[in-house]
């Protein structure tokens, strides 16, 4: 009837995760309560759960990113403390079962529920404002799209309590990730959390490709498009073009695991080495997709806060889509110890080395931008500067590690940990956190507050030095990674140091929390009424802040790029348009209701609870039938009450 | 299906569009759903290539047990290539029904597509369970496991196209032929001229080149 499921599932012998997820568990009944007792439910109902504004997902895009942020956080500072006491005799406090957990949770966590939440939730905000238009090509499908991936960080986070998480770590390789090796459901909770996410993230893909390419302002020709366009374009391309590689991988091991298949055992025929090619060649297209929207914001970062243009537009566009196809031929640099031989290696470590050539292109042009500029060192501008330190450095390394014999000697090492958290924390973290700041006053009409801001880079800043600096040296004292227990004593006084750089990190995260929370608190005197804080260069400025619904009563024509720069220069006044009735897409329960039953659905085939799979399954399809059966998807605003919302602007 | 895509061009075409760079504003509805559910196609075809990719690789892997040569029909599989491919000239002739306008004439051809289509999942079933009690299910080898996805993935794909027929003929009957059914029949007839490509790939890769 409950299939694997029973009480043996929860860890009550295990006192760490289930104090986690009692406290996960009080801090979200404490969050129901407030809500019902507020009497919140029908306002969070209409206006952002069942809402498919795409200003409205990306915002919840992006607080689910940074929620997760904080569960990932303390995966990283457990192990970072496993490490800096379990040295020598000692064993530490976290078991190797529980270890292994840990570090499988954190990559999966960061990756899947945190770096993509956070990016794609920029996206949603910011293009189609940038764009000049009025929402995406399929809003339901986004709203959809945004509660599917919040279904799997739900499902890895269930992990923590009922039933173990993954100990294969974030890739899952096989055989380990094999029925024989890993036969509990921890395996199960990652590969049935990923695919529901990954639909997700596919159907964001498809919505954003066909967004920028077929839904632009008038005149907003592909070469007018504002960079983070372009970069999201190409990040969208990505998606389309290597996730489905990523759910075909995992149905081959789902059914490996499930039906008894053959893809990647260790008998019959099964072949491993195939995982690892089908599993990168989806996942170094992923780490793009992840960084070319970080460079996208860079890019309108670098231009608005050195007050002009930026440098070699054409050279910016192209060098995106370049890395946009480079990233697909170099995928075997994650495994050139797995003996494809020389010739194979030789030719991935060359196209590994080559798309450094595009990314440098990038960093002078950001440097050039800056050159001669009226740089405000607002936080963003201040996020911009530490990224190119940082991601350089970093950059650097990964060329260090395209060479084949010299990733034959740090393959697996503390320095490639280094290496990756060095362009992912300095790239994409960074990154999110400056767009965050910088678009924040158009989401929610007042700017965040400068001080906790910039006390939160250098946190950042420091604590990433002090916490990954360490690692590049323990990695050529021959650290691998992954180590629950550390034999060699003289690797400790380092460990230590990386320890106090998490704290480091851990006191930027909470300069964070307080700088919404004064933010918050002192909205009145931080209102921008202009809708234009920054002095801003595209289109999203132009509009009021928080935007209406509609994005724009009247959709600008472009003839330039930095449209709304050449507006503003040309001084272009504002004569009051003869505004036209607006159709605008009802919101639609389609996408929370269907991942509801998304939920039930994995959760039952975890557990093997076959009836309830089946049923989760079927209801699903039901829902997505009668959202289909819908016609009239629009409503209509009149022209009146266009008129009136504009003038009390 | 071409002159179904296209909509008639604007009476003034603005320069920018006129260049083809792209600068004419939004793009029709129309144009944006089927260019929509072309990407989609385009994504699901790359996740049809992972899954060809991995049978290239473990199609000799098959651990002492059947070969393809051993095991396929092709006489089967060229009835069922038969079916499926006529199933998608009646399709066009249902999309052109649509297009001008003939519900009834849309609603036989959809008939003749759902006939043709089932037929082609009796075959493939019917071979399948052949197999299975043969004992060449997809967990004797890693060929066959390879071999039972690929082809039951298409096969997958075929019964949701079968079942969103039913549901879109149903749209048509109760809804008529307006635009947004119109938009959706023609999202359909893509998808189901899509699983025709795959079926080629199939035909050829799995069955042509492993019976010789």
């Amino acid at each position: 009837m409950l299939g694997r499921l029973s009480w043996d599932a929860i860890p009550f012998n295990e006192p760490l995760p289930l104090l986690s997820g009692a406290v996960v568990g009080i801090v979200i009944l404490a969050i129901l309560v407030t809500v019902t007792v507020k009497g919140w439910w029908p306002y969070l109902w209409r206006e952002w759960l069942t809402s498919v504004d795409h200003k409205r997902i990306g915002v919840m895009y992006i607080a689910l990113g940074l929620v997760m942020l904080l569960r990932g956080f303390s995966d990283a500072i457990m192990m970072r403390t496993q490490q800096a006491l379990a040295v020598g005799d000692a064993q530490g406090y976290l078991p190797p079962q529980h270890y292994d957990q840990v570090f499988s949770a954190h990559g999966t966590i960061m990756i899947f529920f945190v770096a993509m939440p956070l990016v794609i939730g920029l996206m949603n905000f910011a293009v189609p404002l940038q764009l000049g238009v009025r929402d995406v090509a399929f809003p339901t499908l986004n709203s959809v799209s945004l509660w599917l991936t919040a279904t799997g960080a739900l499902l890895v986070n269930m992990s923590l309590v009922i039933g173990v998480f993954s100990r294969a770590s974030w890739w899952g390789y096989p055989p380990l990730s094999e029925l024989a090796y890993s036969p509990d459901v921890g395996v199960d909770y990652y590969l049935w959390s990923l695919q529901i996410s990954g639909i997700g993230t596919l159907l964001t893909g498809i919505n954003f490709v066909t967004t920028i390419l077929k839904l632009r302002a008038p005149g907003m020709t592909y070469f007018r498009m504002p960079v983070f366009c372009w970069t999201a374009l190409a990040a969208n391309l990505l998606i389309v073009a290597a996730f489905p590689v990523l759910t075909a991988t995992f149905v081959m091991l789902l059914l490996d695991r499930y039906l008894g298949m053959h893809f990647f055992t260790n008998d019959l025929g099964g072949n491993q080495m195939m995982y690892a090619n089908l599993f990168w060649a989806w996942g170094h297209p992923e780490v793009y997709i992840l960084v070319l929207t970080a460079f996208g914001v860079f890019s309108e970062v670098a231009a608005t806060f050195s007050g002009k243009g930026l440098f070699s537009y054409r050279s910016m566009v192209w060098a995106t889509l370049g890395i946009c196809i480079l990233s697909f031929m170099v995928w075997l640099h994650h495994f050139f110890t797995m003996g494809a031989g020389a010739d194979v290696n030789a030719f991935f470590g060359i196209m590994s080395s080559i798309i450094a050539v595009p990314t440098g292109v990038k960093v002078f042009n950001w440097l050039f931008t800056m050159f001669r500029g009226r740089i405000v060192f607002k936080t963003p501008a201040l996020w911009l500067v530490g990224f190119m330190v940082t991601f350089v450095i970093g950059g650097l390394t990964g060329v260090l590690l395209a060479v084949p014999p010299v990733d034959f000697v740090l393959h697996n090492s503390a320095f490639l940990v280094a290496h990756f958290h060095n362009v992912i924390i300095g790239g994409v973290v960074f990154g999110a956190l400056a767009g965050i700041t910088y678009w924040f006053p158009k989401a929610f009409g007042f700017t965040l507050d400068e001080r906790w801001g910039q006390a939160s880079f250098w946190c950042w800043l420091i604590g990433f030095w002090l916490a990954f600096t360490p690692l590049y040296a323990l990695g050529l004292m021959g650290m691998t990674r992954r180590l629950q227990h550390i034999a060699d004593p003289s690797w400790q006084p380092l460990l230590l140091v990386a320890e106090a750089g998490a704290v480091v990190i851990f006191a930027g995260i909470l300069c964070q929390i307080a700088q919404l929370y004064v933010s918050i608190r002192t909205r009145e005197r931080r209102l921008d009424l202009t809708g234009d804080p920054w002095n801003g260069r595209t289109l999203e400025w132009s509009t009021s802040s928080p935007p209406p619904a509609y994005n724009f009563a009247v959709l600008p024509k472009v003839e330039t790029i930095d449209a709304f720069w050449h507006m503003k220069r040309t001084g272009r006044a504002p004569v009051e348009p003869v505004y036209e009735s607006i159709e605008m897409p009802r919101n639609s329960p389609a996408g929370f209701i269907t991942a509801f039953f998304a939920v039930v659905m994995g959760f039952s085939l975890i557990w093997h609870i076959w009836w309830l799979a089946i049923l989760g399954f079927l209801a699903a399809a039901t829902v997505v039938l009668i959202a289909g059966w819908n016609i009239e998807r629009e409503h209509e605003i009149s022209a009146a009450e266009v008129a009136q919302m504009e003038r009390a602007r | 299906m071409a002159i179904a895509t296209i909509d008639r061009a604007p009476t003034a075409i603005p320069t920018e569009l006129a260049r083809g760079r792209g600068g004419g504003g939004p793009a029709p509805k129309r144009i944006v759903v089927a260019y929509g559910f072309w990407i989609f196609i385009l994504s699901d075809m790359v996740m049809f290539s992972a899954l060809f990719a991995a049978f290239a690789v473990l199609r000799g892997n098959t651990a002492g047990g059947p070969t393809g040569a051993e095991l396929f029909n092709l006489r089967n599989v060229f009835i069922e290539t038969m079916c499926l491919l006529l199933s998608s000239y009646t399709c066009g002739l249902g999309a052109l029904s649509a297009e001008l306008r003939y519900p009834g004439r849309f609603l036989i051809f959809a008939a003749f597509t759902f006939v043709l289509g089932t037929a082609f999942l009796v075959i493939e079933a019917t071979e399948f369970a052949g197999m299975v009690a043969k004992g060449a299910g997809p967990s004797r080898s890693a060929f066959l496991s390879a071999f039972f996805t690929l082809v039951g993935t298409h096969g997958v794909h075929v019964a949701g196209g079968l079942i969103a027929l039913i549901y879109l003929s149903a749209q048509v009957i109760a809804k008529g032929l307006q635009a947004a059914v119109l938009r959706r029949l023609l999202c359909w007839s893509l998808f189901w001229h899509a699983l025709d490509i795959v079926w080629v790939g199939v035909f050829t890769l799995v069955y042509l080149m492993g019976a010789s």
